[in-house]
């Protein structure tokens, strides 16, 4: 059986909320033999000095990201919805509050 | 867009290239190199002050310098994570390390002789790491520029405390002030060769300067940190051991004498005071450890249900 154990523990992604109120920010990776020992490893390495005050971590084989050659398709529809924004809209400057 | 327009974009509006991003092989290839390059530094440099963590003369003394070794390893720690999203594997970087086929800062390779040097390499090594790191915040590869930022953050404690314990000793016997001179004199020489090579024998420097990998030169960093370093052995009145050191107020710089190069270039090749301990050590520590490793990816693996 010993020669089927993949020795190199999986990575892992880590998120730290730096205090309350904050989202969950990417911080970096580590690796870890399960999610149990990534959280203890990443308190370890990411939050020595106070930086945070919850943690996630994620397997890095479970994110599903955008490509970078997709970008076009994915991003540029909103460029010309500008109707979406604010100040697209003309109000003079005699109406208060607005 | 090409992938190659886009970087060539990226670069030339000092943007970040990001993990996923086409790069030139070249690029890659120097990343991954530079940044294991430093992440085993950070490993391999746990060790000269490592071994006085056992002796430190007080217990608060004996704290900051585990918090400091410790901090070594996140720095060591962070660099690999950057290397991997590159597509390198941090075992296979390790085994590199083990087998010689990647360097680390030939300043690693003095050995620490006195605990006085755990305040000169705090003062002078970790000084000069700074000046080397604060313009990597900046590198072109946007995970390795964020984890520098991590580290630089750090440094400055390590710098500090190292700075205090070195004025602490000056204010104590003339034995206390003998260590600190004779930690100086060894330390100086190795920390001006940290900066690598005289600009006109930095072969590799115009292409990472080209790429933003790399902001000044080595003779540039080098001279900043004499800059900033002379005032501050001047404050703690030790003497660095430089004949030709002196103001030079046309060039509103320091003068410096130039160090011996043969020197750097023999403790790169391996032949340094402590190369074979530092790997014999780094390997024994991995040795020892394969079996934990094992037996958590076991654990692991009965725990999920599947074979890992």
């Amino acid at each position: 059986m010993s020669d089927e154990i993949k020795h190199e523990w999986p990575l892992f992604e880590v998120f730290v909320r730096a205090k309350r109120g904050l989202n969950h920010v990417h911080v970096g990776s580590l690796r870890a033999a399960d999610h149990q020992m990534a959280l203890h490893h990443a308190r370890d390495l990411y939050t020595r000095r106070n930086e945070g005050v919850s943690i996630w971590v994620v397997r890095s084989d479970d994110v599903v990201a955008s490509s970078p050659g997709d970008k076009e398709a994915f991003f540029a529809p909103s460029g010309d919805k500008m109707y979406r924004h604010p100040t697209y809209y003309a109000i003079p400057d005699s109406v208060p509050h607005i | 867009m090409s992938g190659e327009q886009a970087f060539a974009e990226t670069i030339e509006k000092d943007q970040r290239v990001e993990p996923r991003d086409w790069m030139p092989d070249g690029y890659r290839k120097t990343m991954i190199r530079q940044i294991a390059q430093h992440a085993h530094s950070e490993i391999i440099g746990m060790q000269p002050e490592g071994e006085w963590i056992t002796r430190a003369p007080s217990l608060r003394r004996k704290a900051i310098l585990l918090a400091k070794v410790q901090d070594e390893a996140g720095h060591g720690l962070y660099l690999y994570s950057a290397a991997e999203t590159l597509g390198a594997d941090r075992g296979d970087l390790t085994r590199r390390l083990i087998e010689g086929r990647q360097k680390y800062s030939s300043i690693f390779n003095y050995p620490t002789l006195s605990f006085a040097d755990v305040g000169v390499i705090g003062w002078l090594v970790d000084g000069a790491a700074i000046c080397n790191q604060v313009p990597l915040c900046r590198s072109s590869y946007g995970p390795y520029g964020r984890a520098m930022i991590r580290i630089c953050k750090e440094e400055s404690f390590h710098q500090r405390q190292g700075y205090e314990l070195l004025m602490t000793m000056m204010r104590g016997t003339p034995a206390q002030q003998e260590m600190v001179q004779d930690a100086v004199n060894r330390w100086w020489w190795p920390s001006l060769m940290m900066f690598g090579p005289p600009d006109d024998q930095s072969p590799n420097s115009a292409q990472s300067m080209a790429w933003k990998i790399k902001r000044h030169s080595n003779d540039e960093l080098r001279q900043r940190f004499v800059d900033m370093t002379v005032p501050q052995a001047e404050a703690l009145g030790v003497t660095l051991p430089d004949p030709e050191l002196a103001w030079n107020a046309e060039r509103g710089h320091y003068d410096f004498g130039t160090p011996d190069w043969s020197e750097l270039k023999r403790v790169i090749s391996g032949d340094g005071p402590c190369n074979a301990q530092r790997i014999a050590h780094r390997r024994k520590a991995d040795e020892d450890g394969a079996w934990v490793r094992e037996a958590a990816a076991a654990h692991a693996a009965k725990r999920a249900g599947v074979q890992a």
